[in-house]
């Protein structure tokens, strides 16, 4: 795990300050992101954790301002000090893929079945720098393979010519094309196979070190980011239940979902999770039929009934570390 | 408990039936153009069911013809006579019979032996599989007039040979839609399941590709229905229908052959004809919205 | 181990002829047996043939060459004689929202089974259809169970279609499932309660299950044996606590090291994919790739030229801790 580079006098990359989403549905107003706090400095790594219907994915969306145009926003999301959300559209247009850009799940839909990769990479370049010679956006896209670790000539295969870890290593060198400062990777390693997980793992953490960018990735998946992030969050039902440094939230969880997000990852040689699987009872939350108070309540091993009387707080355990339960430092 | 108790799981599956029948309902009033061509199929059909009370059969008689010849229309005969002085307005109102007769039951031809060959050709593999979809690919491009001639020369002229004539020859659109979709049924992951379970290919194909093959089928019927009703109209209008009873299309060919296009007698062409039009809107209109509604990648379900 | 042989694959092989006119060797000579009331993980990446072989154990595929044997007795893949099979082994679908039929409430997809068998009228305790079904869907912890009778899939959450399609397998009383990575699908969250029901169900119905998973930590979970596959071979099998704490070949040892939080081994991360199946590599099928070998530790214990040249004999479906690995075969000798 990189240290975190502090540097003070430097704004963040990203600053999420009290985000909302709500989706317009049939049955009314759908909130998938109530009230989210997210900061990302440079060549920081930061995770997002969580499972269906959390809203990671809903977070991500709008750090582009890709969410559905029908959508209701509030709150902020500061790209490199710009507001996104209520940017101008030239502004927003610089700033997609030059400023930030993201890696999308599900590699094999994100890409053009009629294109070859090569193209696809390039489209950002020329779209961004028109003023770019041919034989030079060919030699970034070259360069780019190779930084994710496929041959130059590559670039003439299309995508269903490659294997799932290569289409991922083309989807982070098209995010990579205009250089930004700020990768969202949406479910980077979902789909993927073990060792092509770790080989793209490896790969974006080698990208951070070497290219300074912050990185943000979302993954339902912890034990994924305990390897790789600085600092993770962990969201529940549309909010962010705790936050710490990844070793504190992967090993040492205080709040009861992050736990049972960190039990359910079994530790083998532990003779403990020998033939006792740790899991969870209930169903994933409803968002349009949320309990009054604790939104994990329902399934809460901890729960008494001050939980079901107001939505915890993110309180402030420490330093970058928080929890949104009453019973925290309870024994 | 609840009352499932008390019920049989036939009589639980027979509430969910309705229940989802009533949902296909509202889904389908809330399509306009559907509902309009709705309105005029029931019309439609009324006016067939009805005829008897509407206009007397007596009416359709040459002998006992009251009316002038080729009269205009007028009080006491709202769409004038034909050349044998009948009231045209009784002719159309029987004749709404044959045609939709004769469009339905060329159409349940038509959808029986297409399904059929469909599911055949598209559940099974190797060579009869094979063999199905080269037959219905040999009907696909035989010229329909031609054959529809050939076979109302050999079978002779009546309304049940006119029927088969068209069934026959428009099965194949009917089949290659149903083997296109029991292609792709057949590799849902739920088919292994029953496989899995232990079904043989008959359970497969009645159990879970044709429940899953039939919404797209129903909705193609309905256009189905249209082309036979307009083909009955060719076939009658170019002499090979029952000489005896008369339908929209023979009342077009009487009205050719007797010239009533020189003769300026536009009661007797135009009334049939804008049956034909309206009716085969009806049935196009009420077919896509069916479409719309039963087609399951429009619908997102929660 | 926990009884005698219930199914067994002995040698097979499925080979697929792709368009291109190459062979695609997917099982390439596996030798598996299951015990009655055995829990066996065969793990794997895609590409492994692990699949293939689930589906071969099945009998959804003929293999090629060698024979699948229930009982002892081969396979007999006729409708007919499959209908015994069937009622004695199951499978649980890797999809499980398509496995289920979206016109189909979850009454009639646990039912489907019941009645393909005729066993309202087989039931020693004379029990109607309706009593089968909701007894099926409680043993896969659906309470109360009349409660889903009605739902469509669509309506369900992916643990409870999971829980459905578990409870449609054991409507049948079989004697083994296998299962076909049943969780992977599923939140983190809610993956550990559906492998505590696997293990339910073997404890309370002597049910045993093969699950087919490339998560290692979930054969740590519910194993007790597990067998590595790697391009249509087994190349490591033994006990769970054998092949996990002390991995014999390297392919094991690299997908071990690669699981997070692994602390007691350095990280090897393979460079590049499975191959194609339609190229397997001579010799050795993992040389390509083998870390021993890139090393100098296969060639320093004299084995290099094997590695490249002799292909490897298959495992014997026995249950002691085996490795297809020359390097291997070398070092456990001393």
């Amino acid at each position: 795990m990189s240290p975190v580079m502090t540097q003070p006098t430097t704004e963040p990359l990203l600053d999420i300050r009290d985000l909302s989403v709500s989706y317009r549905t049939s049955e009314g107003m759908l909130p998938a992101v109530r009230g989210v706090d997210l900061r990302v400095s440079p060549g920081e790594v930061v995770g997002v954790a969580g499972e269906s219907g959390c809203g990671k994915s809903t977070l991500a969306s709008t750090v582009l301002r890709l969410q559905p145009q029908d959508a209701e926003v509030t709150g902020r999301v500061e790209v490199s000090g710009t507001d996104v959300l209520t940017a101008r559209w030239g502004d927003l247009r610089v700033l997609r893929w030059a400023e930030a850009s993201i890696v999308f799940q599900g590699a094999l839909h994100s890409l053009n079945p009629v294109h070859r990769v090569g193209e696809q990479i390039a489209e950002p370049i020329r779209l961004h720098e028109p003023e770019l010679a041919e034989a030079v956006v060919a030699g970034r896209v070259g360069a780019l393979l190779e930084q994710v670790g496929l041959p130059r000539e590559r670039e003439r295969a299309y995508p269903h010519q490659l294997s799932g870890g290569q289409r991922q290593r083309v989807m982070i060198a098209m995010a990579l094309a205009c250089r930004p400062r700020l990768v969202v990777a949406d479910e980077p390693t979902t789909a993927l196979d073990v060792m092509v997980q770790a080989q793209i793992l490896e790969l974006l953490s080698g990208l951070v070190r070497e290219l300074g960018v912050g990185l943000v990735i979302i993954s339902h998946d912890l034990s994924v980011l305990a390897g790789i992030c600085d600092r993770v969050a962990v969201m529940y039902a549309g909010r962010v239940v705790e936050t710490g440094t990844s070793e504190q939230v992967f090993t040492a969880p205080v709040h009861p979902y992050a736990r049972a997000l960190s039990g359910a990852f079994t530790r083998i040689g532990d003779p403990a999770s020998r033939y006792a699987p740790a899991g969870l009872a209930g169903d994933p939350p409803d968002l349009r039929d949320l309990p009054a108070g604790c939104s994990f309540a329902p399934r809460c091993p901890r729960v008494v009934d001050a939980c079901r009387s107001a939505e915890p707080a993110l309180l402030e355990l420490a330093e970058g570390r928080r929890a949104a339960c009453i019973r925290v430092g309870e024994p | 408990m609840t009352s499932t108790q008390t019920l049989t799981p036939a009589q639980v599956a027979r509430r969910r039936r309705t229940a989802s029948m009533k949902a296909t309902w509202r889904l389908l009033r809330a399509n306009r153009s559907g509902m309009v061509g709705l309105v005029l199929l029931v019309a439609f059909i009324l006016v067939a069911l009805l005829a008897p009370v509407l206009a007397d059969s007596q009416g359709l008689e040459v002998t006992r013809a009251t009316g002038g010849v080729l009269e205009p229309p007028s009080l006491h005969y709202p769409l004038g006579t034909d050349d044998n002085g009948r009231s045209i307005l009784t002719l159309l109102i029987w004749g709404s019979r044959i045609s939709l007769f004769v469009g339905l039951s060329a159409t349940v031809i038509s959808m029986v032996i297409g399904t059929f060959m469909g599911l055949m050709s598209g559940f099974f593999e190797g060579r009869s599989a094979a063999l199905l979809f080269r037959v219905t690919e040999w009907f696909l491009v035989i010229p329909f007039l031609p054959l529809a001639i050939v076979l109302a020369s050999v079978l002779g002229r009546s309304l049940l040979n006119i029927a088969i004539v068209i069934g026959v020859t428009s099965w194949p659109g009917t089949a290659l839609l149903i083997r296109s979709q029991t292609l792709s049924v057949k590799e849902r992951p739920y088919l292994e399941r029953a496989r899995v379970l232990g079904a043989g290919r008959w359970h497969q194909m009645t159990r879970h590709v044709l429940p899953n093959v039939m919404p797209m089928v129903f909705a193609n019927t309905t256009l189905t229905v249209a082309i036979a009703i307009l083909s009955e109209t060719t076939l009658s209008f170019l002499g090979l229908g029952d000489p005896t009873r008369v339908s929209w299309g023979s009342m077009l060919e009487d009205a050719f052959s007797v010239g009533a296009m020189t003769t300026g007698a536009w009661w007797f062409i135009v009334p049939p004809g804008v049956c034909v039009v309206l009716v085969v809107l009806a049935f196009t209109l009420v077919g896509q919205a069916l479409e719309e509604v039963l087609n399951p990648r429009l619908r997102r379900s929660s | 181990m926990s009884g005698p042989t219930l199914l067994e694959a002995r040698d097979v092989s499925v080979a697929f002829t792709t368009r291109g006119g190459s062979v695609a060797r997917a099982l390439d000579g596996v030798d598996l047996a299951v015990a009655q009331g055995e829990v066996v993980a065969i793990v794997g990446e895609s590409g492994s043939g692990k699949t293939t072989l689930a589906r071969a154990l099945m009998g959804l595929q003929r293999p090629s060459a060698g024979q699948v044997l229930f009982e002892g007795a081969p396979l007999e893949y006729s409708t007919r004689g499959m209908r015994g099979f069937r009622g004695q082994v199951q499978m649980v679908l890797q999809d499980a929202a398509g496995s289920l039929n979206p016109r189909q409430t979850v009454y009639e997809s646990v039912a489907e089974g019941i009645r393909l068998h005729r066993l309202v009228a087989a039931d020693a305790d004379r029990r109607s259809e309706v009593q089968l079904v909701a007894a099926a869907l409680a043993e896969a912890g659906l309470r109360p169970p009349e409660r889903l009778f009605l739902r469509y899939p669509h309506e369900l959450s992916g643990g409870q279609k999971q829980r459905v399609l578990i409870a449609g397998a054991l409507a049948l009383r079989p004697r083994l499932l296998v299962a076909d990575e049943p969780v992977s699908s599923l939140d983190a969250s809610i993956r550990g309660e559906i492998l505590a029901l696997l293990l339910k169900l073997r404890r309370d119905l002597g049910v045993g299950v093969v699950v087919v998973t490339h998560d290692l930590g979930l054969a740590w979970n519910i194993a007790d044996r597990i067998a590595v596959m790697y391009l249509g071979r087994v190349v490591e099998c033994g006990s769970t606590e054998e092949v996990l704490e002390s991995p014999r070949h390297p392919y094991t040892q690299a997908l071990l090291s690669v699981v997070p939080e692994i602390e007691r081994l350095a990280p090897v991360v393979l460079t590049g994919e499975i191959p194609d199946p339609t190229r397997i590599p001579a010799g050795c099928r993992f040389h390509p790739r083998c870390p021993a070998l890139a090393d100098g530790s296969a060639a320093a214990a004299g084995v290099g030229d094997r590695c490249l040249g002799e292909p490897l004999p298959v495992l014997s479906a026995a249950g002691e801790h085996r490795t297809a690995c020359h390097l291997d075969a070398v070092l456990s000798r001393t």
